[in-house]
């Protein structure tokens, strides 16, 4: 064996391999105090803002009926779009991993849209085709539908801008798993559901939630797009971050902090979760 | 006949994987796909399994044609080139998949297939692995538990895509005695793919050689080592020596007394142990040098070299047992005599 051969010629490997500790612990200052000034210090900020009257008066906001209402809303949302992201990631990772076919380049392509189309240009789309003014709507409004300014544009414009998240995280993780096992499973006589349920499912299950996760967050936060097709209408069409604009343009600064606080504990536990998601897909590598 | 494929072609894009295919595999048998890479074999592998559907041709399993149904109604067992064990079960629910699957009628109560899957570990020999994972295993034991996986559900034909390819050497060559031995004791119609012609010898009792999408021979090891119908198989079948016979070379080959009979053929192709090393008799009929030699457990390699350095080929490899090479006493730069004592000839 020639051990020495890899050492390198200073003959320390300790020390030569790494930067000085000056380099080391000024980026590691840096970061702490980017992180501390741009994220920690906001998140602080809302919360004492939030309780600057005291928890009496943060309860209370948090109660209002039109708080509530929003809470309702987004909730609501993401109780649709959730699910309907999550088969089309799954159906839509399924086509791109597993067959080939003409235009599945254009596809993951298009897929990526929306993370590169502004939100304000999603809402604006579902305004020109659904809107008054817009291709359907005189036959929306002859048949009394309402898509803008109501629920199912808040859903429509939602569902654009968190539908890639699922699909995102399962290509790449269909594509390195590979075909192999489903084949094996077919080849012993499983069907095409046992199939899915039984193997390609606890295959990609980490990743999946991981997904959901992410849409889901984005689902609940989402503004820009929301708020060219709600019309702000309180207690009927503010979701939750729509809700907090409103409540500080109209000076009422404890309840758009409350509202706010709300959003990001939910980031927070998204965060949490992520984490565990995370660690425990470590694990099952591991085992 | 339990395997019968009739004009099987498959083409993908321009390139013709398979083209026309006619092969009758009797009950039975254990078969070889040989073949160097990207000639069609493991296609030819997975349109038998249903995993691919073909061009044009039929498939008949057992009699029945088979080629609209999907891979589940096949009866097949199909063991992968890297196994394919699914990574979230145990080795024991790897194996029991099979059962548990199949339709509440048919499915056996959860103690038969217990009693089955152990069986089939003993079968294997890895009884006591029952409740690991496969990233714990190595490589021969995954390739053992895809095969136990593969007898579960009593497949009429067991397909192995490369069942040796991604194990090391030493492990490979007890696996192949051992397939063989399984082979004998289950007696089920096996087709295996490869691409080793050592491993295809020792292991099948039938040989199918393919090339460029088209089968070139079939036969027993033996009829396809001693009677190559083409100048393909010879070459891919074990070592040779291949001589182009222009007329001068066959004057030269005759006047140093390296053939006897008139050439019937210009191509003629000698395995090295058809080839005899003599000390010469008289310097004239000693025309190559004994440049270098190779030992090879019990057998010699001799190199040997010939004067003219246009001839084809300029080196030849003679084989020879060790004592007998020892008799010799032969020493590198030596003068020989040889002689060919069989060839096949092309044209």
């Amino acid at each position: 064996m020639h051990v020495t051969s890899s050492k390198p010629l200073s003959g320390n490997p300790g020390v030569a391999l790494t930067d000085p500790a000056w380099v080391r612990w000024s980026l590691v200052g840096v970061s702490i105090a980017v992180i501390s000034l741009f994220l920690i210090l906001p998140l602080a900020t809302v919360l004492i803002e939030a309780l600057s009257k005291g928890w009496q008066a943060y309860a209370s906001s948090l109660t209002l009926p039109d708080t509530l209402a929003a809470m309702r809303l987004t909730l609501l949302t993401a109780a649709i779009t959730v699910p309907l992201t999550t088969v089309f990631g799954v159906s839509a990772a399924w086509a791109i991993a597993r067959f080939d076919f003409r235009g599945k380049s254009l596809l993951t392509t298009l897929i990526d849209l929306p993370f590169s189309v502004s939100p304000v240009i999603a809402g604006l789309i579902y305004v020109l085709i659904f809107g008054a003014k817009g291709w359907f709507g005189p036959w929306l409004s002859e048949h009394d539908i309402k898509v803008i300014f109501a629920v199912p544009g808040i859903v429509l414009a939602t569902l654009f801008v968190t539908f890639p998240f699922v699909a995102r995280e399962l290509i790449p993780l269909m594509q390195e798993i590979g075909h192999e096992e489903e084949e094996a499973a077919l080849s012993l006589g499983a069907s095409g559901w046992q199939t899915f349920f039984k193997v390609t499912l606890p295959n990609i299950k980490w990743g999946l939630l991981y997904g959901v996760l992410l849409c889901n967050a984005r689902a609940m936060g989402e503004f820009g797009a929301v708020s060219v097709v709600s019309g702000h209408i309180r207690g009927l069409t503010n979701t939750l971050p729509l809700h907090v604009e409103v409540s500080y343009n109209e000076y009422d600064f404890v309840g758009a902090f409350a509202s706010a606080s709300v959003l990001a504990s939910l980031a927070v536990l998204t965060l949490i979760f992520k984490t565990l998601l995370e660690w425990k897909q470590s694990q099952d590598r591991k085992a | 006949m339990s395997i019968q494929l009739s004009n099987i072609t498959k083409q993908f894009g321009a390139f013709k994987a398979l083209d026309n295919i006619h092969l009758d595999i009797p009950e039975g048998e254990l078969v070889a796909l040989l073949g160097p890479s990207g000639c069609g074999k493991t296609t030819l592998l997975r349109i038998i399994a249903g995993l691919e559907q073909a061009d044009q041709g039929q498939v008949f399993l057992k009699g029945d044609n088979v080629t609209e149904q999907p891979v589940k109604n096949r009866q097949i067992g199909f063991v992968f080139q890297h196994y394919a064990l699914f990574r979230h079960m145990t080795v024991f629910d790897n194996i029991a998949f099979g059962l548990r699957v199949k339709p509440r009628k048919q499915r056996p109560a959860e103690t038969v297939i217990k009693q089955k899957v152990h069986d089939l570990l003993q079968l294997v020999q890895l009884d006591w692995l029952h409740d690991r994972f496969p990233d714990q295993l190595s490589g021969g034991q995954r390739q053992r538990i895809a095969l136990a996986r593969a007898l579960a559900v009593e497949p009429s034909v067991l397909l192995l895509d490369e069942p040796f390819g991604a194990l090391d050497a030493s492990v490979r060559k007890d696996l192949r005695l051992w397939l063989r031995h399984l082979h004998h004791e289950l007696n089920v119609t096996s087709i295996f793919v490869t691409h080793d012609q050592e491993e295809a010898m020792e292991v099948a009792s039938q040989i199918v050689v393919l090339n460029h999408g088209k089968i070139e021979q079939k036969g027993t090891p033996s009829e396809i080592y001693d009677q190559p119908h083409s100048d393909f198989v010879s070459r891919f079948i074990g070592q040779t020596n291949v001589f182009k016979i222009e007329d001068h070379a066959h004057e030269w080959l005759k006047h140093t007394g390296i053939i006897i009979d008139e050439p019937q053929g210009i191509v003629a192709h000698v395995r090295p142990h058809n080839i005899s090393v003599e000390k010469p008799s008289d310097p004239a009929k000693a025309p190559v040098t004994l440049r270098d030699w190779q030992h090879l457990g019990s057998l010699i390699r001799l190199e040997l070299q010939r004067d003219d350095q246009t001839a084809s080929p300029t080196t030849i490899y003679a084989e020879m047992p060790n004592e007998q090479f020892k008799a010799l006493a032969l020493n590198k730069g030596d003068r020989v005599a040889m002689r060919i004592k069989h060839a096949h000839w092309f044209n």
